[in-house]
């Protein structure tokens, strides 16, 4: 069953993920385009002008935001990421990888209440804080959660 | 086998008889308590356990460390004390057959009295005769089973697959089982132990979709108890060991999905719920505070020897945490008092394995005979002899390790060699011939290749720093468990209690100080990178040992460590 499934999918191609979220509604066709991409806040280097550049300087501290990541990643190249959300209307999550070059590492628009859940794959440099920001009506929310990129090895 | 006093004093005059350096004085000084196999039946639900055996059929010596460090919450705390510190918290007697078994002190003289420990002939009678008061104790083995011995590797396994079975092992938990490849573990997972092990592991998932890939708990009863045994696989293995052996499961500790199981498993009517884990006793202490509803925690993976259960709160109750040491040295039991549904009452007793204490079991014995029969010319090869006492285990190097580093100095050229913090690998006496078997103890893994790579200064810093956070880490979530990498040629400074980057320093070769930028020759073993290729480790060894022909006393490469003059986990260093 499993098997087939996973046959299934790779056979359906790689952009079907993208292509099953614009169907389902929950991100606009737009926000996948150039559109609304924030140039200034993925280009920015360092912390303070990426935040700058998405409008979230001084974000709160947040509790209502789970991040789920691997302690150490097992891959620096493919680190999962999953947030959750549960800030009342949540408008967007941005992914920041504080330690890479460009820390600003995703920014999902969620539009018409669509639940305060994504997942996705970042490219971590080295070890680093992921930051979060949500942002929910003109606030900015935030919390942060240390991922350990090892070189391996010598383990017991 | 329940031994009296008087039949253990017949078995060292035994021993005396023949021929065995044997100080009668102090071992009759009457440390040997009393009956010290029997074991009072307690309570209606009993687990034995044992972890990390790394494929040792026959009985070794192995030396507990004289460092094993802890920082952060783990300071002054089991399992981070050694030798003397160990004594006192656990109350045992200076000179007894328990002080030999759980610490370093004295080794050679006292490995001398009481002779070799573990191997399966004397674990399976050992067994039997706990299950023989227990009807239906389940026997469970918390991995690192199916490597560490020449036949282990040479057979992929199957002798240690068909000794488990021979043992009654009921569940397994894996880690160094996934370096035979993903492959190799499904087939025995399906074929083999078809109908008589279970292998969980709530923490294995596939890449792609996050599908189970083991069985991540199964439900026995004993005594019309429905018990839960949850499997934990050790959660850094592609870190920590290639990746591409597994490339298609991901791990990590995953507390969340590790309450989902404990509370179905109590959803399904499981009075007791037990998790079989390889996460290392530091991690299961720290997650013993997290999850809740767990009774017990079956440890392994650090190799510690923890003669009593830790109780560790937690928002709903406490959790027991037992980590039963390695080689195949001690065997755990855990009773429990399970009444009303519910744990009311424990005990447990971590055996040490003597096998001059114990009489094989006679079929195992045969088996092993059988397994080992095509390879004993190539095992018992004499390489060297050694005057000095050989280990590996310790924080920062062991004697074995340095013979390691430098061989591969020696017969690499190099300027300097790195050699892997593995906690496995066993101890030879003094006088003792170095065979290819003690060798493969220390060496035998499915990635054996040496390498020799140019590295700047800074390079070999970044490694070091690494590691030592694998190690150091006050967050226990963010440890690997392993030591520190053993580093022949290259003196340093460390200082356990910095931070990452800050850890290492006054790096020293050769009476310089190492330069950042320049470049040096680095010999090694054991690259986590796929298609590294070179000779493998025991080669280069055997090697270099059938030149030295005599090894004589070592000089351990060891840092000079700061902030350590207090800490409970160092002694005679």
């Amino acid at each position: 069953m499993n098997a087939k499934r996973r046959t299934f999918l790779k056979s359906a191609g790689a952009a079907s993920t993208v292509a099953v979220a614009v169907a389902a509604g929950l991100i606009k066709p737009t926000s996948v385009m150039a559109a609304e991409w924030n140039k200034p806040a993925f280009d920015a280097k360092g912390m303070p002008d990426a935040l700058k550049a998405l409008g979230s300087v001084g974000a709160a501290d947040s509790k209502d935001i789970l991040i789920k990541a691997p302690d150490i990643a097992e891959n620096g190249a493919v680190v999962p990421v999953e947030v959750t959300s549960k800030i009342a209307g949540t408008s967007s999550i941005v992914v920041m990888v504080e330690k890479n070059a460009n820390p600003l590492t995703a920014d999902f628009n969620l539009m018409n209440g669509a639940e305060g859940y994504v997942s996705t794959r970042i490219k971590m440099g080295q070890t680093s804080n992921v930051r979060v920001v949500v942002k929910a009506g003109a606030k900015s929310y935030t919390a942060v959660k240390e991922v350990k990129v090892t070189i391996g090895g010598c383990g017991g | 086998m329940s031994m009296t006093r008087r039949e253990f004093l017949e078995v060292l005059a035994v021993a005396a008889a023949s021929g065995m350096a044997l100080d009668s004085r102090q071992a009759l000084a009457g440390e040997v308590p009393k009956n010290f196999y029997e074991l009072p039946k307690f309570g209606n639900v009993s687990f034995m356990h044992f972890t990390d055996c790394h494929a040792q059929l026959l009985p070794v010596y192995f030396r507990e460390p004289n460092v094993n460090i802890g920082v952060g919450a783990a300071l002054g705390k089991a399992p981070h004390l050694v030798g003397e510190h160990f004594l006192k918290a656990y109350g045992i007697k200076p000179g007894s057959l328990e002080a030999h078994a759980f610490t370093y002190l004295d080794f050679t003289a006292a490995a001398k009295i009481y002779g070799k420990v573990g191997g399966f002939a004397h674990l399976a009678t050992l067994i039997k005769n706990v299950r023989a008061q227990r009807p239906g104790a389940l026997l469970l083995d918390s991995g690192d089973t199916w490597q560490g011995s020449g036949t282990a590797l040479w057979t992929n396994g199957a002798d240690m697959v068909g000794a488990q079975k021979m043992l009654g092992v009921n569940v397994m938990a894996p880690h160094w089982e996934f370096t035979l490849g993903a492959e190799r573990v499904k087939e025995i997972v399906e074929k083999d132990f078809k109908g008589s092990v279970d292998f969980v592991a709530q923490n294995v998932k596939t890449v792609d979709f996050g599908d189970q890939v083991f069985k991540p708990y199964v439900i026995k009863v004993m005594n019309k108890v429905p018990v839960a045994i949850i499997g934990q696989a050790f959660p850094y293995t592609p870190v920590a060991n290639p990746r591409y052996f597994t490339p298609d499961w991901t791990f990590g500790i995953q507390d969340d999905n590790m309450q989902k199981m404990v509370d179905e498993a109590r959803a399904k009517g499981a009075k007791v719920v037990v998790v079989l884990s390889h996460n290392g006793l530091d991690v299961d202490l720290k997650m013993a505070t997290r999850v809740t509803g767990v009774d017990v925690i079956f440890g392994g993976h650090t190799h510690d020897a923890v003669p009593q259960a830790v109780p560790v709160k937690n928002a709903k109750g406490v959790t027991l945490v037992t980590n039963a040491g390695s080689n195949g040295k001690y065997l755990g039991v855990m009773d429990l008092d399970v009444r009303n549904g519910k744990v009311q009452g424990y005990k447990y007793r971590l055996l040490p394995v003597f096998a001059n204490l114990i009489e094989p079991d006679r079929a195992m014995a045969d088996y092993i005979k059988k397994v080992r029969l095509p390879y004993e010319a190539k095992l018992n090869e004499k390489l060297a002899i050694s005057e000095d006492l050989l280990y590996r285990r310790g924080n920062f190097n062991g004697t074995f390790d340095q013979i390691i580093v430098d061989a591969l100095m020696e017969v690499k050229g190099s300027d300097m060699a790195f050699s892997p913090g593995f906690r496995w690998g066993t101890s030879l006496l003094p006088g003792e011939p170095i065979t290819m078997e003690r060798l493969l103890d220390q060496t035998s893994i499915t990635y054996p290749a040496t390498t020799l790579n140019e590295m700047t200064g800074q390079q070999i810093r970044d490694v070091m720093e690494d590691v030592c956070d694998n190690l150091f880490n006050p967050d226990p979530y963010y440890q690997q468990g392993g030591d520190m990498v053993r580093v022949g040629g290259l003196q340093y400074t460390c200082d356990p209690n910095q931070k990452m980057g800050k850890r290492i320093s006054n790096m020293v070769l050769r009476g310089k100080a190492v330069d950042a930028n320049k470049k040096y020759l680095v010999a090694g073993w054991a690259s986590v990178q796929e298609g590294v290729t070179g000779t493998p480790i025991w080669d280069v060894v055997a090697e270099y040992l059938r030149s030295v022909k005599v090894v004589k006393k070592l000089k351990v490469n060891q840092p000079t460590l700061v902030g350590m003059n207090k800490n409970q986990g160092i002694a005679s260093y």
